[in-house]
């Protein structure tokens, strides 16, 4: 008796998400990613804790000044730590992108799922609306909203959240079509299920791969459109800063003072890295289809 | 074919419609105007330009006016530099951007099928590995980290090229087009990896190599056809990116181009120039995405035929 | 194996490319070639708007203007006192209401007209049309009826103030006698504009057509107009017809529009310009230790300061903006945030600005200033209500910002918050009083107190504080309008001073000053308090 119900909980052990786990912890980039992620978050989660210096405070005498041991990645012209703003840098940036890409999440699922479930003319016509919207300089858009409204963090989420919802409707559009003609969903048709109950507990969830994939992937784009705002000055605003900023400053300054503008841009792009790499790996590791095998 | 091309048109006219729509009411609702100066300026004065420019009629009559003159392809007269219609800013200023587009974008193609091929050929090998994760720094280091680093290395630290201007000094082209083209590069780099794959996997190929043909007939003369669509496709895309990305690079090398107008007009409440700049754009981009999707589409034999349907 | 040796192929020529672009990049100079052509590369700031001198207000506009057209006078390169223009004498009446000006009789317009005092009339007139739009229309307020005429009370322009006595005499008449009145005839809205061009093109009161442009532009200064390319240059080249053209040694001017400050610094390191317009901050200490001889900086006639809003809580009290203004450490601020390129501003008017010495009323005191603070009610800071700093986004006004805000915190143990708009918006919201704080600055007009002081009364355009003091107002519209000598001015000005400095309405931080980079085989260009650059002085002497 026990050899058999052992055995079957032995067969039971595979099943999708633990084979794409297993496909992802052995991929090396990736996990390297997620460490390097985990790391910088962490950082700047805890940057008023573990920083010795204000985030403000500055030290006009001393100026800026190369990494030393009193300030380990150095001070900016006036004087402030670095690593510190830095730090706290991260916060904003690393918000932005988390907060827009899930503007941008909420839009495009909801967007996405009712048209490729109700397909026919509600389909056609959301779809015209996308493919409309697509065709929009987005750049510009982008710069035309924050400079109209005036550098509110919170438009900022919202003008970039509205611009990077699109691609995440059509994926899932496009998963729901081929997951609306699966047999299990015609099984719990015959059942009886409300429709609701067929979008949000059936269909969804197994659209989540490419979802999970695509979050990762819009995280960094988005990063990196905040990055561009705020470097052409319409941003975010001083005193707060995001890496964007930083590295805006940074540049101003970069013969004297290269530390400025490296070290803040090694940050970013580190964490866009991370962000992507893992984002591979999650592709690679979720989609059975993958050229790796 | 035509149909198909026809189709799109008339579909690009809404778009249009609603882009220049919502750029005059979002820019007229923008806080500050186009003529607040340091000094004060007296009311008789604000009054004459306002007048001069329609500004003190309502603001639907503006919108019809406006509309109206685009019409006639007449985007008005810049409210910044007066004397000057943005029809003549734009000329002015379009050349160097689209200069600057090309190089780019010729940049990203060249560096980016030579990588992707390379990858695409010896998979999981360090020919894979090196390309892909060169290709991976392009697409996260921004341009506009990457631009200053450029310009500190190779412009002032090792002084091999200018760093400022546009056909001002021999070479000063290089470091923009290499700093804009570079994502560019790194995306048309995993798009030919990835198209190269699938392609090399299918039946046909492998029937190409029984046959005994050259490894090099193979892939220029049929896998590459193949593999190149997602390139082509994103093509239409990554010109209309480029071509508003640039802010960032003419900003940083001083070029005098569309981009560094559109964001000086913004900053200006330039109204005029913000609407003709962004009507233009816009129909650059739906012609170069139409233009990549009919070369995508002619491309691929199975698309070909379906062309102009109704789907 | 072929593929490999393709893509060899490409990456050889891609780098042999590169590397004859990069040679290329070497070899002459644009400074070098222009100074063996006499052509001078200079930096000009922002590209100009236009350059119809009646519709401008900027300074790059400026500086090519005056390289085109000339006023009745000219302003001296290093004194800045008026010298014969297009005037090469002038009498002053008694009373010192009336001037009359003595055109040469060899003035020509650049395409060989002669240029008469009919020419000033109508330019005049022109200058005076509200449709036009002029914003420096106020510089011909001095004169009778000017300032009734624009704004519609008379509309008979012959009861303005100006009259052509002979084609070459003419006569001004003013309200006051107003000492400064040579200085603003050589402003550039007060230059002569050919009424035969602008009459081919449009109405004069048009702004925008096409008389202006390359190959249309008629002038009567030292250069003619050679070409403009928007967003690359301005050419202008020596003028032929020039009544002083002997005297010209350049032989053209290229202007650069250089906006960014940190790539025009590098344009000047590579040969690409003699003179800059600005010079970035964070560079002087470098220059002055490489290359003291480039660097040039000199005092300009300006002040930053602040404003503030007396009619918002807290600083509707003296005592509080005295307190502010008194616990500011402006010596160590200009030591380190500017680099000690500025000298701190105790008063309003530049100190110097012809022979005046403005007052100081007050001094860096952070012992007085809390005691101050504590009288007023908010002792320690206590209770303050919230002030903000408000300021268009730029680099150095944050700085300055951002430093104040630490004084205070650490002075007067108050938070002061800060908001940055860009320029258009700034504006606005200035011009709405929508602020408790903001940074201001005024450059000066002519050199005369007066532009700095006559701002401050009551209603005034560029009044932003809500302050009002009869008695202030009394001395600068009333009293010293009316004075005779200048000793008798300065001491009407020494007055309003004190109270405009004991009421703090407005705060002054430092004066101005302007730096740049000037190549040494520059010579001859002026150091004066305007930055009037006076191009017909200047000339290029190339290195041995």
């Amino acid at each position: 008796m026990s050899t058999t119900a052992e055995a079957i909980r032995y067969e039971r052990g595979t099943s999708l998400w633990r084979d794409a786990w297993r496909r992802l912890a052995r991929n090396r980039l990736a996990v390297a990613g997620a460490v390097i992620l985990a790391f910088i978050i962490v950082a700047c989660l805890l940057a008023p804790w573990i920083s010795v210096y204000g985030y403000e405070e500055q030290d006009l005498v001393l100026g800026a000044a190369p990494p030393s041991a009193a300030h380990w990645l150095g001070t900016d012209t006036l004087g402030r730590d670095l690593l510190t703003r830095i730090l706290y840098g991260g916060r904003i940036s690393l918000m932005v992108g988390l907060t827009a890409t899930s503007v941008a999440l909420l839009i495009g699922v909801t967007w996405g799922a009712i048209a490729g479930y109700f397909g026919g003319r509600l389909d056609a016509m959301m779809m015209r609306i996308v493919d409309i919207l697509y065709a929009l300089p987005f750049m510009i858009f982008v710069v035309l909203l924050t400079v109209v409204f005036g550098r509110s963090i919170l438009l900022l989420f919202l003008a970039i959240g509205a611009v990077e919802w699109l691609t995440m409707a059509r994926i899932i559009r496009g998963q729901v079509q081929s997951l609306k003609c699966q047999e299990f969903v015609e099984a719990a048709v015959s059942l009886g299920l409300s429709r609701r109950a067929i979008i949000f507990r059936h269909i969804v969830p197994n659209a989540i791969g490419p979802l999970i994939v695509y979050t990762t992937l819009t995280i960094p784009a988005v990063m990196l459109l905040e990055a561009f705002i705020s470097f052409l000055g319409l941003g975010v605003q001083p005193p707060m800063s995001s890496w964007g900023s930083l590295i805006s400053d940074g540049v101003e300054t970069m013969e004297e003072y290269p530390w400025l503008l490296i070290y803040p841009g090694i940050t970013l792009s580190l964490t866009l890295f991370a962000l992507n790499f893992l984002g591979d790996g999650l592709r690679d590791a979720l989609d059975v289809r993958s050229s790796r095998d | 074919m035509a149909r198909f091309i026809w189709q799109r048109l008339l579909q690009a006219i809404p778009v249009l419609f609603v882009v220049i729509s919502a750029t005059f009411f979002l820019v007229r609702f923008a806080p500050g105007g186009p003529f607040s100066q340091e000094k004060a300026v007296l009311p008789e004065i604000k009054r004459a330009l306002e007048a001069q420019y329609h500004l003190d009629q309502p603001l639907l009559v503006q919108y019809g006016n406006y509309l109206g003159d685009l019409l006639h392809g007449d985007f008005g007269p810049s409210f910044k530099y007066p004397g000057r219609s943005v029809n003549e800013l734009i000329a002015s200023g379009f050349p160097a951007t689209a200069e600057l587009g090309l190089y780019a974008l010729l940049v990203a193609v060249i560096l980016g099928m030579a990588a992707g091929l390379m990858a695409a050929l010896r998979p999981h090998t360090w020919r894979d590995y090196l390309p892909m994760s060169l290709a991976m720094t392009g697409i996260c280091m921004p341009t506009l980290l990457l631009g200053p680093l450029l310009v500190l290395v190779f412009g002032i630290w090792l002084e091999w090229v200018p760093v400022s201007g546009w056909g001002d000094v021999a070479g000063d082209k290089i470091l923009p087009s290499l700093t804009l083209g570079a994502a560019y590069a790194a995306y048309v780099a995993r798009l030919t990896r990835g198209g190269m794959l699938e392609v090399l996997s299918q039946d046909y190929i492998r029937t190409a190599r029984a046959k005994g043909l050259p490894e090099r007939v193979v892939i220029f003369k049929h896998a590459l056809r193949g593999g190149v669509i997602p390139v082509v496709s994103f093509l239409g895309p990554a010109f209309a990116g480029l071509l508003s990305g640039s802010f960032v690079v003419e900003t940083v090398f001083q070029i005098p181009g569309l981009g560094r107008f559109f964001v000086q007009a913004a900053f200006n409440r330039d109204y005029t120039m913000i609407l003709g700049t962004t009507t233009f754009l816009a129909v650059l981009i739906i012609l170069f995405n139409l233009l990549s999707d009919v070369l995508a589409a002619w491309l691929n034999p199975r698309v070909r035929g379906t062309l102009g349907e109704k789907k | 194996m072929s593929i490999r040796r393709m893509r060899r192929t490409v990456m050889a020529i891609m780098l042999a490319g590169a590397a004859c672009l990069a040679g290329c990049s070497g070899g002459e100079r644009r400074v070098d070639r222009g100074d063996a052509e006499g052509i001078l590369h200079f930096g000009n700031g922002t590209e100009p708007q236009a350059l119809d001198p009646h519709t401008t207000t900027g300074i790059p506009e400026y500086h090519i203007q005056e390289a085109l057209l000339e006023g009745l006078a000219s302003k001296d390169p290093e004194t800045l006192d008026p010298i014969p223009g297009v005037a090469e004498s002038w009498d002053i009446s008694e009373d010192g209401r009336i001037y009359r000006f003595h055109l040469r009789a060899d003035a020509r317009w650049s395409d060989g007209t002669p240029l008469t005092a009919e020419d000033f009339r109508w330019s005049w007139w022109r200058a005076l049309q509200p449709a036009l739009g002029n914003e420096y229309a106020y510089m011909l307020f001095p004169v009778l009826n000017a300032e009734d005429y624009f704004q519609g009370k008379i509309t008979d322009f012959s009861k303005v103030g100006v009259r052509v006595i002979d084609p070459h005499t003419l006569e001004v008449d003013l309200t006051t006698p107003t000492p400064y009145f040579l200085q603003l005839i050589a402003h550039h809205s007060l230059f002569p504009v050919p009424r035969h061009v602008i009459e081919k093109f449009g109405s004069p009161t048009d702004r925008f057509t096409a008389w202006t442009r390359p190959g249309n532009f008629v002038g009567n200064g030292a250069f003619v107009l050679k070409a403009w390319k928007l967003n690359k240059y301005v050419r202008v080249e020596k003028s032929p017809t020039y009544w002083d053209a002997a005297h010209v040694r350049l032989n053209g001017v290229v202007f650069y529009p250089t906006e960014n400050i940190v790539t025009e610094e590098r344009m000047f390191r590579s040969g690409q310009l003699h003179v800059t317009n600005e010079m970035p901050v964070d560079k002087i200490p470098q220059y002055r230790e490489r290359h003291p001889e480039q660097l040039r900086v000199t005092p300009y006639l300006g002040t930053y300061f602040y404003t503030f809003n007396v009619k918002k809580p807290g600083l509707s009290d003296v005592r509080v903006r005295r307190a502010l203004s008194m616990a500011i450490d402006r010596q160590t601020l200009v030591e380190t945030v500017l680099e000690g390129v500025n000298t701190p501003a105790w008063a309003m008017v530049p100190p110097g600005t012809l022979g005046y010495q403005p007052p100081k009323v007050f001094d860096f005191d952070p012992e007085g200033a809390r005691r101050l603070l504590a009288e007023a009610g908010y002792p320690d800071g206590k209770g303050m209500p919230p002030l903000e700093i408000l300021y268009n986004t730029h680099e150095l006004h944050r700085k300055v910002a951002v430093a104040l805000q630490q004084m205070w915190k650490k002075n007067l143990n108050i938070d002061v918050s800060m908001i940055n708009q860009e320029w258009k918006v700034y504006l606005d919201t200035r011009e709405n009083m929508d602020f408790t704080i903001s940074r201001y600055s005024w450059i000066g007009d002519y050199v005369d107190p007066n532009t700095f002081l006559d701002m401050w009364v009551t209603g005034g355009g560029n009044n932003k504080s809500g302050w009002s003091n009869k008695e202030y107002d009394d001395l600068i519209l009333r009293k010293i309008p009316a004075m005779k000598t200048q000793a008798e001015r300065f001491e009407g000005f020494y007055k309003a001073e004190t109270i405009l400095m004991q009421e703090m309405p407005v705060m002054p931080i430092y004066t101005y000053s302007i730096k740049r980079l000037i190549t040494p085989s520059v010579k001859g260009f002026p150091k004066n308090l305007l930055d009037h650059p006076s191009f017909k002085h200047i000339y290029l002497e190339p290195a041995k």
